[in-house]
This record gives structure tokens, C-alpha cells and sequence, in this order.
């Protein structure tokens, strides 16, 4: 085999995996919604095996794309996969949704997000978002017999395809402008300046993109659509495909746009001061669980937003550590909702973790340990996350955004130690069911390692370094 | 590795972590569960303290720099290393913790709720406490004095009085408000020398115009910590609302590090601003000493009073820090020793009426000296050390503060001592309403005197506060080195022609 198409091999692991499970799952009598599951997270497995071994290339005459920065940003879509199949494995079992085409959909939607991030060309970067986002529309309303699901999934699905609608716009515009979709050509023509034409079309591309991330603005779908779909697919949705999206906005932005980084960093600035603010505000009156994650998750991207606006090599790194530790903190955090059951009926809401501490102290702490690093509260993970993306915020100049991110961690402390006063000073009794392994798995893993990070920071962060060299070359 | 041979600050810290670690492992019922944790975390502290004593004995006078120095590569690309060091300054707050941690543990002994997670806490405090005064690098200094909001927010709130939500949740936000602006210090200090390291800090040179705003956000930060007037206003919710060990650890070691973090950062990295802040300063030093002392006349409680009579000694603390001379400095540093002991002292007080099932309330209180004398004699020599008495540890440091305030500005120096006759005022108030008046209620007179375990607790205390007071020299002589190089290289900053004069001749 022509070792120019290793870096391939992920891909069609996914792919073909995909298929197979399918086949597996319509064909046989038996319920194999279990065997699917395991066997996607072994897919997955596999595929980032070989995206780590595999080298850098470029593919199908530049339209992929891959390279340390894009094996960086597909490891942590495969963790956030991996890890929202095995929060859905008890969870879609108690809820009687357990069907074999969950892993499925979530694999193709995994396939969609390792193309986005390797896209190095604009059509197949919308191939790669279109995949993902019809997958991810499904999947919200997956759960077909609840009609906050289904709504979940619709209000997910019309919000959605307008995104889609201007980023195609975007893209076009760009298009018709430069007169090529290439990235490495547009860099080369966008380096001697760019019509208004070709800004309008990068404002419309950034516009679609920012609204997967869930950036304030373009945020309005995501507290409903976090509160609606099922718990695990909620966990997907804060994490995959926000990394996936983020990945792909510094490769496009620092791509091919990186030559009027002048032109749209101001968006940027005010995406991020935006989600920060709108992420704290909020969320202070939220007394549902997943709500309170929804916004603080628009929060966190208008943290990660400012290593793009720096729109330096430090910025960039800053943004890749702080994607990799939300993972971990977004996924513990969700595990802790999912493991929130009364009687076989999910709870939602922050009031039902009151004496938690006393019941369950182990789950009490591994949800504290997560409060407490979104807050930022050092010595936890989330700390230096915030540490890097405001030491290269100042350092790019910005001392605005630093303040503003400095000002709102304030008020977001407010509602991240509200969850952790229900759950230690007020008195109640939760009486959870007994919590299935595989969540607890994924709650004291996150927690060990939001809490050990401050011991071993350097491995996480020379990665981050050098897939940022990468990515910038 | 350091002239000993063993990494002893890294010891120091995280020795007590091993004890949460053993103490997260214990099993069995709960009865049996409390008492061996309470035996762990006593012996875990009382094992620090141990090795606190032998970096005393084995730490150098003579030199002026940082000792023990260890540093190991961290966070690799940002260049911040972990490093440790203690010089004269810090040495002895970290003995000061080592020392009261043990005191704060046994002063817990009649809690019996959640007891391991309440032990476990205090560890965690210790090892963030001790670490933050060894920090060398200011990243390493940052993660550890922010991290002591964590196990101080669940010691509030999990074990506190009837308000104690609301006092956990105000005291984090305060604090918390402040330390992220010294978090944007922190950074623009760093993109500015291009290093965390201290010792490098504390000699680049910094423009006049930044270093008002570095003041500024250090001010934010170490003021709310140290509560200063009027960032005070957390204060007296959370020492009230505390439950006793915690108030101990709040009132003597936690304010602590603000004024630790002014002498360490504030005054030797910004000469100029602090210079330009010094009336500044003495005005919100005076205001403490005089108005919380009027405060505290009128409290009606007496762990509020002792709370206010706490925040009003910060202000002595503050003072001394800004006059810039060797007696204010040392005054400053041997008072925040000696109001460490003294203050620790009288909340083990209270906790003894508290443990007897009594209110604080004192017009519900008095007569007890006839009843209790040992505790009466204890009370009384904590409070009039805290009042200044000669002999007693809070004199040294008073009169070291007013020498060097009389030194830069005689009304400062009046002011300040007057402040401390309030002082005088109120816990002789308190003196009559606990100890003598007569029986308000013929319960107390039923009241045993002080129990082994107690005197455990304040021997060792009046001890300190006695050797303190007759001979300051043993410790006085441990930070004059590193004082004087403070004082002078403040003065080198300001006026860089003495500078120049002290180098030729």
C-alpha cells in the first residue's frame, strides 16, 4: 500500500467499522445494542492507534490535511466519543432507548469531525460539518418517545442547517472571490490583502462556526437542546464536536484567513468577551443541572476563544491545553448528572443534590472536584487552562479580554460553588440508585485526573506545544 | 538540592497530604473512624512541626538570601519551575503554621460531625499553607494561596455556626475576587522579566506608571486576605461563623499571608509604588487599629469581639510593613508571630466555654475566675498579651511598630498607639464580663475547670507568648539578615544615588 494513504486508515477504520456494526445490528434477531457499543468503542480504539502512528500527509490532492495538530485535536475526539458511549451504555438501558444505531451515529459522527479537522480545503470542510451535524441532529432527538428529546433534536435541526446555510454562504463568497477553495492557495492570494467581498464571506464562514461552538452570539440552541436530548448525548455534544469545530477554526482561521488575522480578530474578541460574560450571567439563575453546564460550557468556549484571538503560537497552544482539560472536566461532570437517578428516574435539577456529601461522599467530591475546576480554582486542571489562555492573551496585548476572563471567573465561581454548597452544607437526602460502573469509571478517572494534573502537566502540554508548531508551521 | 542534603520544604508541605491519604483509607464504623483520625492527623501535624523545628535548627542567620533552595522543571514551555526556599521572613510563618495546626486539631477534639472529612481538611490546609510560604516561583506561590479556599470554604461551611453559608460563600468570593487580579499581576509581571522565579522578580526593575497598577491589584488581593480596612467586611461573618479550629487558622494563619504577601511581593518588587501608597497605607492601618477597635467595644459576643480585636491588630501589621525601616518591619513580622500565638490562644478560650455547652453572648457570661482559675489565668495572660502587656509577646512587636512609625511620621505613631489603649479598653471588658462581675447564671458556677486536653492546647501557647515576650532576641536574630537586605534595597530603589555612595565607599 502506498504509505501516502496511511493517514487514511483512521478514517476508513471508522467508516467501514461503522458499517459493520450496522450490519451486525439489523441482521441479527437479538438485541445487540451491548456488542455495538463495545465494539464501537473498540473501533474507535483502533482508529486512534493508527491516526497516533500514522504520518503526516496530504491527501485526495489537497483535500485533507493531517499533521501533529490534527492527530492532537482527533485524540481528543475519540476520548470524548469513547467516553460518551460508555456513559450511554446504562444510561439509554434504564431510559429504554437502547438501540444498536446510537454507537452507530455516533461513529459516522465521529468520521464527520476527524474530516473537518483534517480539511484543508473548504468543501471538504462542509462535507466533514454536514456529516457530523446530521448525525448529532439525530442523535439529540434519539430518544423518540420524549418530547423534550424530539424537540431538543428539531430546534437543534432548523437552528442547525441555518448555520449550515451560512457557512455554504461563506464559503461561496470566499469562492467567488479568490477563486479557489484551497487552502494553501487562498493563503497564498489572501496574503497581499483581501476585497470586501472575500472579509464578508470569512465573516459568514466564522459566523457558522461559531455557532457550533455555541459562541454568544449564536448560542440560543444550546441550553435547550443540552436539556432536552439524552444525558450522554448532551456529554457528546459539550465536547466532541466542540473540539472538532474549535480545531477546525484555528486551521481555517490561522490557515488560509491567517494573513487578516488584523481584519478578524476583533470578532473573535467580541465572540469571546460575549460567551464569557453571557456563560457567567446566565447561568446564575439556572436551577437545572444540564442547563447550568450548557451555559457554563458557552463560557468556557468564549475562554478557549481567546487563544484564537491572540492568533499566536502560545494562543494556540493555550487553547489546545484548555480544550484537552474541559474534556475531562465536561465528560466528569456529565457522568455526575448521569449518575443522578431516583427510583429509575433521571433528576435534574441542582436541588436534588442536597446531603449528597453525607450519602456519597466519593460522588459528592468527584462532582466538587469538577465545580472547582471549571471555576478555575487552582491546584485543579481548570486552573491551567485559564493560566495559559490569559498569559497569551496579555502577552498578544490583550489586556481587555484578560480583565473581562479575569472579572467573569469571578462571577462564574458564583454558581459552580452554589452545586457545591447544595451538595455539603444543605441537608436532604438524595437516595440515588446504585451508580452503573461504567459511570463511575468515567467520574473518578476525570476526577484523578483534574485533580493529579497539577503533579504532571508536562506531557499534555509539550503535545499541545508541538501540535501547535504544527498547526503554524 | 540544599545544604541539608534532603528536600525538607518539599517535606514539610506534603507530609501532611500522606496523613490525608491515610486517613482517606480508614474503615469501619464511625465512632471508631473519628478517633483514628483525629490520632492520625494529630500525629501527622505533630510530625511536621517536628520537621519545622529541625529546619529552625538548622537554618543559617547570617545570610540574608533563600535557604533550602529546591527547584524542579514544572510547566514546561511557560519556563515556571517548582521551586522552594524560606529566608528569614517566611521561616518563621511556616513554623507558626506548623505550630498551630497541631492546636487547631485538638481544639476540634468535641466535634464529632464528619469528623475524617474535617481532619482531612485541616491537613490539606496545612500543606497549602506551608507551601504558600515556601513558594519560590510565583506560580507555584498563586496555586497555593488560592487553594487554601478549598478546604477553608467546606470548614466554613460544613462545620460552621447557624449563618454559615452565607459567611463560606462571602469569604470565597472576596478572596477569590481579589487573588484573580493579582492573577493579571502575576501575568504582566511575568511577560515582563520573562520568568516566575522570586528571586529574579525581586530584582527587575519595573516602570514607575505599571507599578501603581501592579500595587493596585496586589492591594486587591493581599488586603482582602490580610483584611485590611475596608476589605475587611468577610471578616468578622467568618471568624464568627467558623467553627473554632477553623477561626484559628483563619485568624492566625490565613490573614497571615496577606501581610506575608505584601512584605514578599508588594513592597520589594514595587519600591516606588509602595513608597507612593505609604500614606495611603498608614491611613487604612490607622483606620483598622481605631475604628474596628470601636467596633469591637461594641460587640456583644465574644468571639466577635476577639474576631474584631484580631482585624484591628492587621492594622499594626500593616503599618509596621510601610514605614520601610528595620524596627517597623521586624516590629511587623514579630507581631504577626506573636498575634498568630495570642489570637490562637483566645479562640481556644472560647472553644472551652463553647465546649461546655455555653453561649458566648457576654452578658450571659461572668464570674468564672472563681470557679475556674487556671482558665481565668490563662484568659488573662492571652489578653494582655494581646493589649500589649511588657513581658508579653505583643509588646516586642507594638513597640518595635511604633519606633519605626515614630521614625517616618510622628502622627502615625500616635495614632497607632492610641489605638492600641482602645485595645487595652475592650479586652479589659471582656476580661470583667467573662472572668469576674458576678455569676449571671447559677449553671456557670457548676462549670469545671480546664481538662488535660485543654491544657495541651494553651500551655504550649502561653509558653510561646512568654518566650516571646522575655526573650525576642531567638527570634529576632533569625530575620534581622534578611530585614535589613529588605530595608536596604528599598532604600537602593528609591534613591539610586545612596546607592551608587554605598558601592564606591
Amino acid at each position: 500500500m502506498n504509505p501516502m494513504y496511511l493517514p487514511l486508515i483512521p478514517g476508513l477504520i471508522l467508516g467501514l467499522g461503522g458499517m459493520v456494526l450496522l450490519l451486525i445490528g439489523v441482521l441479527s434477531k437479538r438485541d445487540q445494542t451491548c456488542t455495538c457499543t463495545y465494539g464501537a468503542v473498540l473501533v474507535l480504539v483502533l482508529a486512534a492507534a493508527f491516526c497516533l502512528a500514522a504520518p503526516d500527509g496530504m491527501l485526495f490532492a489537497g483535500l485533507l490535511k493531517t499533521s501533529l495538530f490534527t492527530r492532537f485535536a482527533d485524540t481528543m475526539v475519540y476520548l470524548g466519543a469513547a467516553a460518551a458511549l460508555l456513559l450511554s451504555l446504562d444510561y439509554n438501558r434504564r431510559e429504554a432507548m437502547a438501540r444498536f444505531e446510537f454507537p452507530v451515529l455516533v461513529l459516522f459522527a465521529v468520521l464527520g469531525m476527524i474530516v473537518m479537522i483534517s480539511a484543508a480545503d473548504l468543501m471538504s470542510l462542509y462535507i466533514g460539518f454536514e456529516l457530523q451535524s446530521l448525525t448529532l441532529y439525530i442523535l439529540a432527538a434519539s430518544a423518540r418517545d420524549s418530547l423534550r428529546s424530539t424537540e431538543a433534536g428539531l430546534k437543534y435541526f432548523v437552528l442547525g442547517s441555518l448555520a449550515s446555510g451560512l457557512l455554504i454562504y461563506g464559503i461561496s463568497l470566499v469562492y467567488g472571490f479568490a477563486g479557489t477553495t484551497n487552502f494553501i492557495s487562498l493563503a497564498a492570494i489572501l496574503a497581499n490583502g483581501a476585497g470586501y467581498g472575500t472579509i464578508i464571506g470569512i465573516v459568514f464562514v466564522l459566523v457558522g462556526l461559531a455557532f457550533k461552538v455555541s459562541a454568544a452570539p449564536f448560542h440560543m440552541w444550546t441550553p435547550d437542546v443540552y436539556e432536552g436530548s439524552p444525558t450522554p448525548v448532551t456529554a457528546l455534544f459539550g465536547t466532541a464536536p466542540k473540539i472538532a469545530t474549535m480545531a477546525l477554526l484555528f486551521s481555517v482561521m490561522l490557515g488560509p484567513f491567517g494573513h487578516l488575522l488584523a481584519q478578524w480578530r476583533m470578532i473573535i474578541e467580541v465572540l469571546s468577551i460575549l460567551s464569557m460574560a453571557l456563560g457567567a450571567l446566565a447561568a446564575i439563575g439556572q436551577k437545572n443541572i444540564k442547563r447550568l453546564l450548557a451555559y457554563s460550557s458557552i463560557g468556557h468556549m468564549g475562554y478557549a476563544l481567546m487563544g484564537l484571538a491572540a492568533g499566536t503560537l502560545a494562543g494556540t497552544q493555550a487553547t489546545l491545553v484548555y480544550l484537552a482539560i474541559y474534556l475531562v472536566m465536561s465528560f466528569g461532570a456529565f457522568a455526575c448528572v448521569i449518575a443522578m437517578r431516583r427510583k429509575g428516574q433521571a433528576v435534574e435539577t441542582i436541588a436534588d443534590l442536597a446531603g449528597l456529601s453525607t450519602e456519597n461522599p466519593g460522588f459528592a467530591l468527584a462532582l466538587a472536584i469538577f465545580m472547582w475546576a471549571m471555576a478555575g480554582i487552582p491546584p485543579l486542571s481548570g486552573f491551567f487552562g485559564k493560566l495559559y489562555v490569559f498569559s497569551a492573551a496579555i502577552n498578544a496585548g490583550l489586556t481587555t479580554l484578560a480583565v473581562v476572563g479575569v472579572v467573569t471567573s469571578v462571577i462564574g465561581a458564583f454558581y459552580y460553588l452554589r452545586v457545591i454548597k447544595v451538595m455539603y452544607f444543605d441537608a436532604g437526602t438524595p437516595g440515588f440508585d446504585k451508580t452503573a460502573s461504567s459511570v463511575r469509571f468515567v467520574m473518578f478517572a476525570g476526577a484523578l485526573v483534574t485533580c493529579l494534573f497539577v503533579f504532571i502537566p508536562g506531557p499534555l502540554i509539550t503535545a499541545a506545544d508541538a501540535a501547535a508548531r504544527a498547526l503554524l508551521g | 538540592m540544599n545544604q541539608i542534603g534532603f528536600p525538607i520544604l518539599s517535606l514539610l508541605t506534603f507530609l501532611p497530604l500522606a496523613g490525608v491519604a491515610y486517613l482517606a483509607t480508614l474503615r469501619g464504623d464511625e465512632m471508631a473512624v473519628a478517633s483514628r483520625a483525629r490520632n492520625g492527623a494529630l500525629i501527622t501535624s505533630l510530625g511536621v512541626l517536628a520537621l519545622g523545628i529541625y529546619l529552625w535548627m538548622a537554618f543559617d542567620p547570617s545570610q540574608a538570601g533563600f535557604q533550602f533552595v529546591e527547584s524542579l522543571p514544572w510547566l514546561s514551555g511557560l519556563d515556571v519551575q517548582y521551586r522552594m526556599g524560606v529566608d528569614g521572613i517566611s521561616l518563621f510563618l511556616i513554623l507558626l503554621t506548623a505550630f498551630l495546626t497541631p492546636i487547631a486539631i485538638l481544639s476540634s477534639w468535641s466535634i464529632t460531625k464528619r469528623v475524617r472529612e474535617l481532619m482531612m481538611a485541616f491537613l490539606l490546609l496545612e500543606t497549602m499553607t506551608i507551601g504558600m510560604f515556601c513558594a519560590l516561583d510565583f506560580v507555584v506561590f498563586y496555586i497555593f494561596f488560592e487553594a487554601v479556599l478549598l478546604p477553608m470554604y467546606l470548614i466554613i461551611g460544613v462545620w460552621g455556626g447557624e449563618r454559615r453559608i452565607y459567611a463560606a460563600v462571602k469569604f470565597f468570593i472576596f478572596t477569590l475576587a481579589g487573588s484573580l487580579f493579582m492573577l493579571l499581576a502575576l501575568v504582566w509581571l511575568w511577560r515582563n522579566a520573562g520568568t516566575t522565579d522570586i528571586v529574579t522578580l525581586l530584582h527587575t526593575p519595573i516602570a514607575p506608571q505599571a507599578q501603581m497598577w501592579l500595587f493596585a491589584a496586589f492591594l486587591a488581593s493581599f488586603g482582602v486576605k490580610a483584611a485590611v480596612w475596608p476589605l475587611h467586611t468577610w471578616l468578622p461573618d467568618a471568624y464568627g461563623e467558623a467553627p473554632i479550629p477553623g477561626t484559628i487558622m483563619l485568624a492566625a494563619v490565613l490573614s497571615k499571608m496577606g501581610a506575608y504577601g505584601f512584605l514578599r511581593f508588594a513592597v520589594p518588587m514595587l519600591p516606588q509604588a509602595a513608597a507612593a501608597a505609604e500614606p495611603l497605607m498608614f491611613t487604612l492601618g490607622v483606620v483598622a487599629v481605631i475604628y474596628i477597635s470601636f467596633v469591637a467595644l461594641a460587640q456583644t459576643d465574644m468571639k466577635r469581639m476577639i474576631a474584631y480585636s484580631s482585624a484591628a491588630h492587621m492594622g499594626i501589621i500593616i503599618i509596621g510593613i510601610f514605614t520601610f525601616t528595620v524596627e517597623g518591619i521586624e516590629g511587623a513580622l514579630f507581631q504577626m508571630l506573636s498575634h498568630g500565638i495570642v489570637i490562637a490562644g483566645l479562640f481556644v478560650c472560647t472553644g472551652v466555654l463553647l465546649s461546655r455547652g455555653q453561649t458566648l453572648t457576654l452578658s450571659r457570661l461572668g464570674g468564672l475566675a472563681a470557679k475556674m482559675p487556671a482558665y481565668a489565668a490563662l484568659l488573662m495572660l492571652f489578653s494582655l498579651a494581646n493589649v500589649g502587656l511588657p513581658g508579653t509577646s505583643g509588646f516586642v512587636g507594638e513597640i518595635l511598630v511604633i519606633v519605626g512609625a515614630m521614625k517616618v511620621n510622628f502622627w502615625v505613631a500616635l495614632l497607632g498607639a492610641g489605638g492600641m489603649v482602645l485595645g487595652a479598653a475592650y479586652m479589659l471588658m471582656l476580661l470583667r464580663a467573662v472572668l469576674f462581675d458576678k455569676l449571671s447564671r447559677p449553671e456557670l458556677g457548676a462549670l469545671a475547670d480546664l481538662k488535660p486536653g485543654e491544657y495541651a492546647m494553651l500551655l504550649p501557647l502561653a509558653a510561646m507568648v512568654l518566650w516571646l515576650g522575655i526573650y525576642p532576641g531567638s527570634f529576632t536574630h533569625m530575620f534581622d539578615a534578611s530585614v535589613n537586605a529588605m530595608v536596604q534595597a528599598h532604600i537602593a530603589a528609591l534613591t539610586p544615588h545612596t546607592a551608587l555612595a554605598m558601592v564606591t565607599k
